[in-house]
């Protein structure tokens, strides 16, 4: 027996409000541990970069901790750390995010140091310099200089998409990284920082009227600017099969990734539930159709796994995005065999549908992931900020566990018939280096 | 803009510190010998669990085999029992929210997952039938050892890993733990017999404990446990690892990768145990040092030199050995100098004062971040299986809080001098040999040896 779907709605009540420049805050108190989250998430993001300018986004991510008006490079760490906090920050297709975990008494310090660099960062040459370099090792040690490092998150998209804004690497080529200028980054930063182009979101151990009066005393001032528009990143349907073939040279083995196009995250967010749970009952643990089938009963598969959103998380992405499997198989193994093992699992779901039992064990598994995330008072912060920018209801990431359960076999079947063998985008990755 | 200048007066104050919750921890200890420790927690209607069992190698001579086998175990131990087969376990477990996984390491195997509150029954009933009734059918074990050795191939193939296992060796010489990850070969002689007879002879409930944090309560909990795991039982204590010695530091090893855009150097020495009472003040100079974001290693070579993504070190333990350990990733045309600025900022510690400042700003990052760490579920849980390993309990927690709030700039200053200073850390550089052994050689003698990947045949 597994929990009913009402009961797993997180009931964390949620405050909203909005400032004259613009500003949109949230206020997700829950008093139970002496701990506050912090966090601000600017409307822009990896797609939102223009021609030249690839890792921009992710760059000036970084120049947002080298100081600000009143905060010297180093202090906002210092400032952070010394009250026992926690803080980073981290750039996505749709959003950049910034955040602090704190002591419930360094809520205010955590306001002031928000306001601080969301009015006046240091942009100077010397920081930009420096911190061209460290994302550079930051890209080396993550993509360069690791087997698998770019597969298939920076290399599936050029195939499944067809705009610069989906199909371009996010991290960025080192040649756009190193001819960045302070101009560069000083219009990016007045023309997508504008406080009304970002959500506030504060959680855990605040009282309300308070923390809307240190809001107001300390981002209030901030100057409003006008907000770009959000660009539309949607892409018509593909209608064949794409291929492609990328070589590793530090890989030991090889691997293959598909990516369907799934429905509107936001658009069309019932059809996409349905999808977000396919993936879960064709690739989560032992029990999973693909995990029983390419992993043990086949034999074709080293490790498999599929999941809706580039990055991860379902629900943090506009349109378009994928639906990805991705798998890691012997070199004894053709990929033909991989990909026919794939769609005719998915076929099957498609043609014969889900039994209930199925799925409902599918779900109960599902919500014990989303409880889990926001059992941090952190993980929370961040999901109901994510959901107020993309969904426009930061109610949305109480209400997903609730939502999944209540998806049916019907809903199933019907993404799995999206997943069409003939428009899927197949990146075969090949091991190269041979034995060195 | 010109520079910004720090006005403290504008800084909000911090005002005053709320008193952590305490958790409510009920230990018992079953007739079987398994140690059950449970913590209620309200909150989001989930349980988190851990069964950690002793699974250390206990003597040099078979640690590689033991390694080896354990590796597979812990994937095999899943593929079915006498009354259901894999498939059957993993539904019986998701329909609650649950998926079981299993880890070896150096020191035990760990069951650990996630469960909806209301399923702990059903669950436990599940991980006892895991525990007194896995079956390891042969052509199952079969293939899990192949896949087993293909991962080991592939993790064998990160930088990362390399330099962790070639660092482990230069420390531990013959004890297990320089055994950190099995070759593939090892690996695919595993059979099905030897797993059970492993299984019978070390997944013992004498020295085992079991953790379970959520929403629960307490003395329904530990009944359900004792009814549960009642039939596991077994002859003999789970084995742990035998003392591991303390050897010189020795040349800095270079393992080459030729081709590297990037080395991974790696630094590690001896560290306080749990126990120890120089631990607070250790764990205080490695904050000083390069433990997080505003510590001098992070100025110095990420900040103001852009050599490094994220250099950093941490105190590390195991049950027979704790280390000091220093991590930083760096292009490969500024080895040299990176290492040498890593190895000032150590010599720095050790030989020059830190300052007030530093102290009280790592000393209070650390509590918070222990506060902040235990806030969850999952947080609590495997910090009190982490203690259990070291036969401790919650209450280190308070007594470790309480010695850290009270460690003095002359004790850290100490510390570092004793346990920091370069002389007696042992040096791994994975990298290109070619390009970096010259610049590294001008601060001392270096050993080059191939890379273990490198060498390795290709698994079967």
């Amino acid at each position: 027996m597994t929990t009913a779907g009402a009961d797993l709605t997180v009931r964390h009540p949620v405050e909203r409000f909005s400032l004259d420049n613009g500003l949109r805050v949230v206020l997700a108190p829950d008093r139970s541990v002496p701990v506050v989250a912090v966090t601000v998430f600017y409307d822009v993001g990896m797609r939102n970069e223009p021609e030249g300018r690839t890792g921009f986004a992710h760059l000036f991510e970084h120049v947002m901790f080298q100081g600000s008006a009143h905060v010297p490079k180093m202090e906002h760490a210092r400032l952070v750390q010394a009250a026992g906090g926690t803080f980073n920050g981290s750039t996505h297709q749709d959003y950049t995010n910034y955040y602090e975990a704190l002591p419930a008494e360094a809520l205010e310090r955590a306001l002031f140091l928000e306001a601080d660099r969301m009015a006046a960062p240091a942009i100077t040459a010397e920081n930009l310099r420096n911190q061209i370099d460290v994302v550079k090792e930051e890209i080396r040690v993550n993509v360069l200089n690791r087997p698998y490092g770019a597969f298939p998150w920076l290399q599936l998209p050029q195939l499944a998409f067809e705009s610069f804004a989906n199909t371009h690497d996010g991290y960025g080529s080192f040649v756009d990284l190193e001819s960045s200028t302070v101009a560069d980054a000083t219009d990016f930063f007045s023309r997508y920082y504008a406080p009304g182009n970002a959500v506030l979101c504060i959680g855990g151990d605040l009282d309300v009227g308070e923390t809307e009066r240190l809001v107001r005393r300390w981002f209030g001032p901030v100057e409003a600017r006008d907000v770009p528009p959000t660009p539309y990143t949607g892409e018509p349907s593909p209608t064949q099969v794409r291929s492609g073939v990328v070589e590793d040279r530090l890989a030991p083995a090889p691997a293959v990734a598909l990516g369907w196009r799934v429905p509107d995250p936001v658009g069309d967010l019932d059809t996409y539930l349905g999808t977000v749970l396919l993936a879960e009952l064709l690739s989560e643990g032992d029990a999973s159709r693909l995990e029983r089938r390419l992993v043990h009963d086949d034999r074709l598969a080293v490790a498999q796994s599929s999941y809706v959103g580039l990055f991860g998380d379902p629900f943090d992405v506009r349109d378009a995005t994928l639906l990805t499997t991705q798998v890691h198989h012997p070199a004894a193994v053709p990929v033909a065999d991989v990909l026919a093992a794939v769609h005719d699992e998915i076929g099957r779901v498609a043609a014969e549908g889900v039994e209930p039992e199925e799925l409902t064990r599918v779900q109960a598994r599902t919500s014990a992931q989303l409880l889990r995330q926001a059992d941090s008072v952190l993980g929370r912060t961040l999901g109901f900020a994510a959901a107020e920018l993309v969904h426009g209801r930061a109610e949305l990431a109480g209400e997903l566990a609730a939502r999944l359960a209540a998806v049916t076999p019907d809903q199933v079947q019907a993404a799995a018939k999206g997943l069409d063998p003939g428009t899927a985008a197949v990146l075969e990755l090949r091991a190269t280096g041979g034995a060195r | 803009m010109s520079a910004p200048v720090l006005d403290l007066d504008l800084v909000p104050p911090l005002g005053e510190p709320r008193p952590q919750p305490v958790p409510e921890v009920a230990t018992t200890t079953l007739p079987s010998g398994l140690t059950v420790v449970v913590v209620p927690r309200p909150g989001v209607p989930l349980v988190e669990l851990r069964l950690r069992v002793p699974f250390a190698a206990t003597s040099p001579r078979g640690a590689a085999q033991h390694t080896a086998r354990a590796s597979v175990l812990s994937g095999a131990v899943l593929l079915g029992t006498n009354r259901h087969d894999a498939t059957g376990i993993a539904e019986l477990l998701q329909g609650h929210g649950a998926e079981l996984s299993v880890a070896a390491d150096p020191d035990r195997l760990l069951f650990s997952t996630t469960l909806l509150s209301e399923g702990l029954a059903p669950v436990l009933g599940v991980l006892a039938e895991v525990l007194t009734r896995a079956a390891y059918p042969t052509d199952r074990v079969d293939a899990e050892r192949d896949r087993v050795a293909e991962r080991i191939a592939i993790a064998r193939s990160q930088p990362g890993v390399i330099a962790r296992t070639a660092l482990a060796a230069r420390r531990y010489g013959t004890h297990p733990y320089a055994a950190q990850l099995p070759s593939p070969e090892l690996v695919g002689r595993v059979g099905a017999a030897a797993l059970r007879r492993l299984h019978r002879e070390r997944v013992l409930p004498a020295g085992s404990t079991l953790v379970l944090v959520g929403d629960l309560d307490t003395a329904a909990a530990t009944d359900a446990v004792a009814a549960a795991l009642g039939e596991w039982t077994g002859e003999g204590t789970a084995a742990v690892a035998p003392p591991a010695p303390t050897l010189a530091a020795g040349h800095l090893e270079v393992v080459d990768r030729p081709g590297a855009v990037q080395s991974n150097i790696r630094l590690g020495g001896p560290a306080p145990g749990r126990t120890d009472p120089d631990l607070p003040a250790v764990r205080l100079a490695s904050m000083v040092f390069g433990g997080y974001f505003s510590s001098r290693l992070v100025e110095n070579i990420r900040e103001r030199r852009g050599y490094s993504y994220s250099p950093r070190s941490a105190v590390d333990h195991l049950a027979a050995a704790s280390s000091f350990l220093v991590e930083a990733d760096v292009a490969t045309e500024v080895t040299g100098p990176a290492f040498l600025e890593t190895w000032a900022e150590l010599g720095r510690m050790a030989l020059a004062p830190v300052t007030d400042a530093e102290l009280d700003a790592a000393r209070r990052y650390v509590l918070g971040s222990m506060a902040l760490s235990t806030a969850t579920h999952a947080g609590l849980a495997g910090t009190l299986s982490a203690l259990a390993g070291s036969g401790l309990s919650a209450e280190w927690l308070a007594e470790h809080q309480r010695a850290l709030a009270e460690v003095t700039v002359e004790q850290v200053q100490e510390a570092a001098r004793r346990y920091l200073a370069p002389a007696t850390l042992t040096g791994v550089v994975v990298g290109d040999a070619e390009r970096v052994t010259d610049a590294l050689r001008a601060l001392g003698p270096v050993d080059v040896t191939a890379s273990a990947a490198a060498t390795a045949p290709e698994p079967a």
